[in-house]
């Protein structure tokens, strides 16, 4: 964004539409965040307001909606224009989900509030929480900054979230296998889980959609696959982990720069 | 005209022009029409293009678009030497049409224009009747053995022109009676008419309103199946609706080229982008 | 100095309004700011500067000072309509004062005095077998006296006198009519014949019969005498005297007598002359502007060429006349006094007309007409002749009408090769044989010392006004007709 546009109420228009995006991002941030705390602490309270904070949520995705159809109806955006106005609609889209999804979290714990889940349970939910929260903020702060290594990383780390799951949805198969009477809470942290690698999932969106604006190419890698909870059944253990650890590891080594994206060894050439 | 030298050193580009052509335009899928090398235009002193080297494919319309004076137009009338009317104006480089160098004797250029046709941006019918503007250009390059084959000419450059319908019942009234839009695509039929193989188009719709514009934006489209077609235009939205590649000219240079979708979405210049996104000056 | 510190007081106060309205801005967006920290930054920062650009000063347009600017402005825009007005009724006016004085002074050369007499073909006056030698002057002498009291016939003085009442050309006219229709000898018939040029002015009202004031009082001169008069008056009574229109004046060729004198042969000469100067000048000035327009090369002999087509027109036409006499009679041996020449030296003056009007005309026509042309792949001949030249058409006709009347009424160079013989004979005329032209006709009646003569001059300068009239309507007409509209 070296120049600015001739026209200088583009310029404010679409600076309006990325600023109510940030703000989405910290309002969905927040609640997945007062989720998390609701659910660790069992506090009903706190989800009875996550729930409401939901209801901004939408709204936004409303008013960027509309602020994106106006902007391409009065302005024809094109080329990294265009790209900013398709990726706002994305991105509100995928920061809706990611509030819709608290908002379940948030249920569940009033629903939960009177349980007690074991302890290891609580533990690793926590984990995954920790991680997706970050995640969620770490797309932000790319999308902000208009990082596409940032991005990149940070849609690569979704990985991490899929182990996390897998290893909740074992951990927690193995608990309702011990103790019938378990299964009812158990279910509804298996669900909570679920929302939360399904967060990870819209990151990636995010994160996808945030490449996109900065380099106005797609990632072209093999999405990391870390979610093996498909293959996994309570009669047996498959032991399929290789492939994940390969994936892992290909992964790492992130931060590939924006002017070096066009020659990434991994990538077939663009375009 | 050229002194010896010159003539040397246009055949050998031309000649090896000819060889690294065949795989230019591989990327669009179809053969290439035009190959252009190391063009420049000048008037005068001026230099007008710098060092354009630009392959056309055929059967796809290639839109030049680019601030005013950028040389697109200048370019687009190199290509059926209708610089050759101003007589300060010197052209250097390759130009060849099927590989054969237009500027070097392989074509006359009176026989280029009829098989490289053009529209111009302000429609510009004879002051004559709707025949007779489509019928000149059979007429003078004998395309017809007699009268009826020349009305059938006619009737198949004003039906390809989509103008047929309207003006059928009135093929003896004054071409410069019809309305702008028409006019255009009269235009359109007189450079069909002469069976060309290429149809330049220097901003056709500048003058004419949306719907006309839309009219000859679908006419643009029913040509490519056919033609050639290379169009220079001051509307971005119009280059990105029409056109299958695009050429970004500035300041006399070629900045960039690419399919059109490319160029629109995801342009690798920042020259490129600025001028598209309107941040240009 | 004083500038620069207005400056900065401008800028001061500029300053401090937007001061001012930024404070207003930020304790409007105060209650909004709450609603959205990261929004509020932005939301403040475009107010202030919309303010900014919107403090704009407010001009008092109905102060004392613009009201009174507004009515110098429209008193200036009236001045210059009365002034243009004034130009245009003088020019008008002096216009009109040489259109009516010619209008007063010829009017009356197009009506010509007849006087109806009985004349007794006594056949040994007429002489039938040979009428050229019969006393033509005898019989019109007594067909006056014969019309006139008795005192007349009397007097052998009177006698003979009263022939000057009649136009020397009268008993010539009675013998040509008699000579068309030999079975009138014998016979005693009725027939006009022209009234002396005296009393045909004297008819007109033109000259009075008593010339001088108070006791120096003396019949005019001219009319040869008070019982002339008196027997034209007597005359008059008899209803013999007639008006009628004067067809001679059209028809007649020259003559030394003003009241047969006619414009026939000038008008026949004129038209030679000019068919002369456009057969050579039109297809010649025609085919140079195409080529100095279409073809030539733009280089220093082209520009040469051009701006001495152009100094061409500019040179007085006696020059041409000069020219036209060395070259075209000393050198070439072209008879003189001809159409032939004086059309060629006519086409060497209107020559560079035509090749400007042309050009101008070949200019005008658009340039996306000539791309449309060469676009369909003409040649550039075929663009010249199909496209451009009948565009350009009515330009070049109408710029070479203007250059026919010009040469129409060109006189010194025509002078100068003797154009102005006296024909009094039109049957045989011909490109090369002697002839006078209009303007030339006019010049040697208007040297005639004949009174007759004051009033044809003005009515052959009416009659040539009104060919000059006509060419240009028909220009106008032409370029209304062929014009393609765009």
């Amino acid at each position: 964004m070296a120049h600015e546009h001739i026209v200088k109420a583009f310029d404010r228009e679409l600076k309006e539409l990325e600023s109510d995006i940030i703000r989405m991002g910290h309002l969905a941030a927040d609640e997945l965040e007062s989720a998390l705390i609701a659910l660790r602490k069992r506090n009903a309270e706190l989800a009875e307001e996550t729930i409401i904070k939901d209801r901004e949520v939408d709204q936004l995705q409303h008013q960027i909606e509309e602020r994106a159809i106006q902007l391409i109806a009065r302005r024809q955006p094109l080329a990294n224009d265009l790209r900013a106005v398709v990726a706002a609609l994305r991105i509100a889209n995928e920061l809706e989900r990611i509030g819709d999804l608290s908002k379940n979290i948030a249920r569940r714990v009033i629903t939960l509030a009177q349980e007690k889940p074991p302890k290891p349970l609580k533990k690793g939910l926590k984990r995954m929480g920790k991680l997706v929260l970050a995640q969620v903020r770490g797309a932000l702060e790319a999308y902000e900054k208009k990082d596409a290594a940032l991005a990149l990383q940070v849609w690569r780390e979704d990985e991490d979230v899929d182990e996390a799951y897998s290893s909740m949805f074992r951990e927690l198969l193995t608990y309702m296998m011990e103790d019938p009477r378990l299964i009812g809470l158990c279910t509804h942290l298996l669900f909570g889980a679920r929302n939360l690698e399904r967060i990870g999932d819209h990151v990636t969106n995010v994160c996808e959609s945030v490449y996109y604006v900065v380099t106005g190419e797609r990632i072209e890698e093999r999405r990391p696959k870390g979610d093996a909870t498909s293959r996994i059944l309570p009669s047996y253990h498959p032991d399929d982990d290789e492939e994940d650890e390969e994936d892992a590891a290909s992964g790492k080594p992130s931060a590939t720069p924006r002017s070096a994206a066009g020659g990434g060894d991994e990538k077939p050439d663009a375009s | 005209m050229n002194n010896g030298e010159q003539t040397d050193m246009r055949t050998t580009d031309a000649a090896q022009a000819r060889q690294e052509g065949g795989g230019a335009c591989s990327e669009t899928g179809g053969d290439c029409k035009f190959i252009t090398r190391n063009v420049n235009v000048f008037y005068g002193e001026k230099q007008a293009i710098f060092d354009v080297s630009l392959d056309i494919p055929d059967r796809a319309v290639m839109a030049l678009i680019g601030p005013s004076g950028c040389g697109k137009s200048t370019y687009l009338r190199c290509l059926n030497r209708m610089n050759d009317l101003i007589d300060i104006c010197r052209v250097e480089g390759t130009f060849l049409l099927d590989g054969e160098d237009i500027y070097n004797g392989d074509i006359d250029p009176v026989l280029l224009r009829a098989r490289v046709g053009m529209v111009f941006q302000k429609p510009n019918p004879f002051p004559k009747s709707i025949f007779e503007n489509v019928a000149y250009g059979p007429r003078i390059h004998g395309l017809a053995k007699d009268r009826t084959e020349l009305e059938e000419i006619v009737e198949t450059s004003l039906r390809k022109a989509a103008l047929w319908d309207e003006v059928k019942d009135r093929l003896h009234a004054p071409g410069t009676g019809l309305s702008g839009g028409q006019q255009q695509r009269l235009c359109i039929a007189r450079a069909i008419a002469t069976r060309p193989e290429v149809i330049l188009m220097d901003e056709p719709a500048s003058a004419l309103d949306p719907i006309a514009t839309a009219r000859i934006e679908e006419l643009i489209d029913e040509l490519k199946e056919n033609y050639c077609i290379v169009i220079v235009t001051h509307s971005m939205q119009q280059a990105a609706r029409v056109s299958d590649r695009t050429a970004f000219f500035h300041l006399g240079k070629l900045i960039e080229e690419g399919p059109t979708e490319q160029i629109f979405t995801a342009p690798k210049e920042q020259q490129t982008q600025d001028y598209i996104t309107g941040r240009y000056g | 100095m004083t500038e620069e510190d207005k400056q900065a007081k401008a800028d001061e106060s500029a300053a401090s309004a937007q001061h001012e309205q930024a404070r207003q801005a930020s304790a409007g967006q105060a209650p909004a700011s709450a609603a959205g920290a990261s929004a509020s930054g932005d939301g403040g920062s475009t107010s202030s500067g919309d303010a900014a650009a919107g403090a704009v000063q407010r001009v008092d347009w109905h102060s004392p000072e613009m009201l009174a600017r507004l009515r110098r402005r429209h008193a200036a825009n009236r001045r210059m309509k009365y002034i243009g007005l004034g130009a245009i009724v003088l020019a008008a006016a002096l216009l009109g004062i040489l259109v009516s004085s010619l209008v007063n002074n010829g009017t009356s050369a197009f009506r010509q005095t007849y006087i109806a007499l009985e004349f007794d073909l006594k056949p040994e006056l007429v002489n039938p077998e040979n009428m050229r030698r019969g006393k033509w002057r005898r019989i019109v002498k007594e067909g006056l006296l014969r019309a006139l009291p008795e005192e007349y016939r009397q007097n052998r003085r009177l006698a003979r006198k009263v022939l000057k009442i009649v136009s020397r050309s009268a008993p010539y006219a009675l013998r040509d009519h008699v000579m068309e229709n030999p079975q009138l000898v014998g016979r005693t018939i009725s027939f006009e014949v022209l009234a002396a040029d005296p009393f045909d002015q004297y008819n007109k009202g033109i000259i009075p019969a008593v010339i001088g004031d108070g006791e120096k009082q003396r019949p005019n001169p001219r009319l040869g005498g008070p019982e002339l008069v008196r027997a034209f008056e007597i005359l008059k009574e008899q209803q013999r005297v007639s008006m009628p229109f004067n067809w001679g004046l059209f028809f007649h060729a020259d003559s030394r007598l003003p009241e047969t004198a006619g414009l026939a042969g000038a008008i026949v000469g004129s038209f030679l002359t000019l068919l002369v100067c456009f057969v050579i000048s039109f297809p010649t000035g025609i085919l140079a502007a195409i080529y100095l327009e279409e073809f030539a090369p733009k280089n220093r002999l082209t520009d040469f060429i051009e701006i001495n087509i152009n100094n061409l027109a500019a040179v007085p036409s006696v020059v041409f006349g000069l020219l036209g006499l060395a070259l075209f009679i000393g050198f070439f041996g072209v008879p003189r006094s001809t159409p032939l020449v004086g059309g060629m030296v006519l086409s060497l003056m209107t020559l560079p007309t035509i090749i400007i009007a042309t050009r101008a005309a070949l200019k005008a026509v658009p340039p996306s007409l000539r791309e449309a042309a060469l676009g369909v792949g003409a040649s550039h001949h075929q663009m010249v002749f199909h496209h451009v030249l009948p565009v350009a058409m009515p330009g070049i006709l109408t710029g070479a009408i203007i250059g026919m009347a010009q040469a129409l009424g060109e006189t010194a160079p025509l002078l100068l090769v003797g154009m102005n013989a006296f024909i009094p004979d039109i049957s045989n005329m011909g490109l090369t044989q002697p002839a006078t032209v209009l303007p030339t006709q006019i010049y040697s009646w208007a040297d005639s010392p004949e009174r007759g003569f004051v009033s044809r001059t003005a009515a052959a300068i009416l009659v040539l006004l009104g060919f000059l009239v006509v060419m240009n309507a028909l220009a106008i007409w032409l370029r209304q007709r062929y014009s393609t509209k765009w």
